[in-house]
């Protein structure tokens, strides 16, 4: 019977990109929910961004208590992000409670007290400007400005509660010593609210990687494990939610030529439309003439192109583009193509997630390439590029939209590289470049390993560049061994013997 | 030597610590400065504003307004000899609180 009266938790959308995902809509609705992380795990920002998102997105005025920095320190830190706490104090959406400690002062303690003060500010506050958030920023910070532990820990309970009582959704930050260890540094600030989340940023591999795990979410359900996230300048965290994303892409039988009529016929009519290309390699075997051959191809019937490069400048890719009669600038002044230039170092793979996602929506392209991937795999930790791999290529599908990446391999001669572990299974269409040593002179051979959804040439064919591009011409009839790195040249009689071998049997 | 003191006591309510807060003030006021004091009260339930600029987080708090310098005695005021520092007040005999308001534990 009860189960039909008590109405079922509502979850309060947060604004902070990708946070409503990781949490199935976000946080629980006048509820408390605590943030613990170590030092720099950006728990302010988190705390700040959670009241400065509900004011740009639904203009809703929120409360923010400061027991550690003061708030001209807070308007200040956070200008950076574009957050102008200031003018949002002068409208009435932003107030403060500053709780933080007062060096000019004298405090001295003579018998019990409470913090009857601080919690009739707090409930002042938020009377005063409707506020519908509260940030508390940090709990830890309570216990150095008040020693009597016992009684603090009784204060914070009250304080939680009453923010419950006010209709509030607030969170409240904790300090914790550890990444991997006690929730929070008092062992009770865990139990003041109803959820835990933590924001961790471990270092691995002298990589630091920011993550977000929701640890504890009260009647209510939420994505498991951590979540990579990231904090952009101008605009705050994102979080990058991996397994919200739905397998859910439609698929078209359309098909895109690859820009080859050989590669074309190869392919069995060209690639689909919707598909994710896998161009391995190794270096100098031809993977970025592919990619210019791809981008050529799709501005050829007036199709917009994006291409991320992050090994070559643009004038160098403009260089190679002239060499194989492609002219790159030309393109990018008819608006067919969007050339974008970056250095992997310059930022993480999140980062560099983020800012691929928004220029594919900026630029809204019908084909997306990326030159090389594996350039980001000295950036990012094992399972930090794994993420970034998955999160771009299920973008991408969902855009429905042809990518082709390249990948390459470390070895001259066969081999496999991290990148195509990880995205081999996501890809539709894998193409191999490989070099085939033969009797004393370096050829170069190509074959599509896979083809989702369509038949394809099997033979491992040896193609030629020149001041036009790619020439695919006839398979390696005599030579085995060529994928694995071994090529080894196989003399007529023994490939006429083995042809034979089975009809003899069959004869009989 | 006969300044003026200048007492604000900033409570929560009717609270038994409250009331205490209040009873010890006065006692130690009357015994100790002699007429030359100042008390004023605030509850921060009917005034927050006033908690809020003047950054209160603990009641009761009592601020010694003047003389200078400014200082604040957080509690019940139950612990006399804390009481004393803060006010700048010089123990001479005995004194006592009244009956039932000893010191916290």
């Amino acid at each position: 019977m009860s189960e039909n009266t008590t109405a079922p938790i509502r979850k309060f959308k947060t604004g902070i990109p990708g946070f409503d995902d990781i949490t199935m809509g976000g946080l629980p609705e006048g509820r408390t929910t605590l943030i613990s992380g170590t030092a720099g795990s950006a728990k302010t920002v988190f705390a700040v961004q959670f009241l400065s998102a509900g004011i740009e997105q639904s203009g809703m005025p929120g409360v923010f208590v400061t027991f550690e920095e003061s708030p001209q320190d807070i308007r200040q830190n956070m200008a950076s992000f574009g957050w102008d706490i200031r003018a949002w104090e002068e409208k009435g959406l932003w107030a403060f409670v500053d709780a933080s400690p007062q060096p000019a002062e004298d405090t001295i303690v003579a018998g019990s007290y409470d913090l009857g003060a601080l919690l009739a500010r707090i409930e002042y506050a938020v009377q005063k400007i409707k506020a519908q958030r509260v940030a508390v920023d940090s709990l830890g910070a309570i216990f150095t400005q008040f020693t009597e532990h016992v009684s603090v820990r009784h204060e914070l309970f009250r304080i939680a509660s009453a923010l419950k009582k006010m209709g509030v959704t607030a969170v409240l930050t904790a300090e914790r010593v550890q990444e991997y260890g006690e929730i929070a540094r008092y062992g009770v600030e865990e139990f003041v609210a109803d959820n835990v989340i933590i924001l961790r940023n471990a270092l691995d591999d002298e990589k630091r990687r920011r993550t977000i795990e929701i640890l504890k979410f009260r009647g209510t359900a939420h994505q498991k494990g951590e979540f990579p996230f990231t904090i952009m300048p101008g605009a705050g965290i994102a979080v990058i939610p991996l397994s919200a994303i739905e397998l859910k892409q439609s698929s078209s039988i359309i098909r895109i030529t690859s820009g080859n009529k050989e590669l074309d016929e190869m392919c069995g009519g060209g690639f689909f439309r919707d598909s994710i290309i896998l161009v391995s390699g190794a270096t100098g075997t031809g993977k970025t003439l592919t990619v210019t051959e791809f981008i050529a191809g799709g501005a050829a019937v007036g199709e917009r192109c994006l291409l991320f490069a992050f090994e070559e400048s643009r004038e160098q890719l403009f260089r190679n583009a002239t060499g194989w009669g492609v002219d790159f600038r030309k393109m990018e002044e008819e608006g067919s193509l969007k050339l974008i230039c970056r250095y992997p170092e310059v930022a993480g793979p999140e980062d560099h997630l983020i800012n691929m996602k928004a220029e594919i929506e900026n630029f809204a392209p019908n084909r997306i390439a990326v030159d090389s991937l594996s350039a980001l795999e000295r950036i990012a930790t094992v399972k930090g590029f794994r993420e970034f791999v998955i999160s771009l290529t299920s973008f991408i599908k969902h855009k429905e939209t042809a990518g082709l990446f390249t990948s390459t391999t470390p070895s001259l001669m066969g081999g496999t590289s991290v990148t195509e572990a990880h995205i081999s299974t996501v890809t539709d269409s894998i193409i191999m470049l490989r070099y085939v040593e033969m009797f004393g002179e370096m050829r170069r051979g190509l074959t599509v390993l896979k083809m989702r959804g369509s038949m394809h040439d099997k033979e491992i064919r040896e193609f030629t560049i020149d001041g036009r591009g790619m020439h695919i011409g006839n398979a390696f009839k005599n030579v085995t061994g060529i994928l694995v790195g071994n090529p080894m040249s196989i003399p007529q009689s023994e490939i006429e013997r083995i042809s034979t071998l089975f009809q003899n049997e069959r004869g009989i | 030597m006969t300044a003026k003191y200048q007492l604000t006591l900033y409570i929560t309510g009717q609270t038994p610590r409250s009331r205490q807060a209040i009873e010890n003030l006065y006692h130690t006021c009357k015994a100790m400065l002699d007429g030359r004091y100042e008390i004023t009260i605030i509850d921060v339930l009917e005034h927050p504003e006033l908690a809020e600029e003047e950054k209160i987080l603990a009641t009761p708090t009592l601020i010694k307004v003047s003389p200078p310098p400014l200082r604040r005695i957080i509690g019940d005021l139950s612990d006399t000899e804390k009481v004393f520092i803060g006010l700048d007040l010089q123990l001479n005999g005995t004194f006592h609180l009244p009956q039932g308001a000893q010191k916290d534990e």
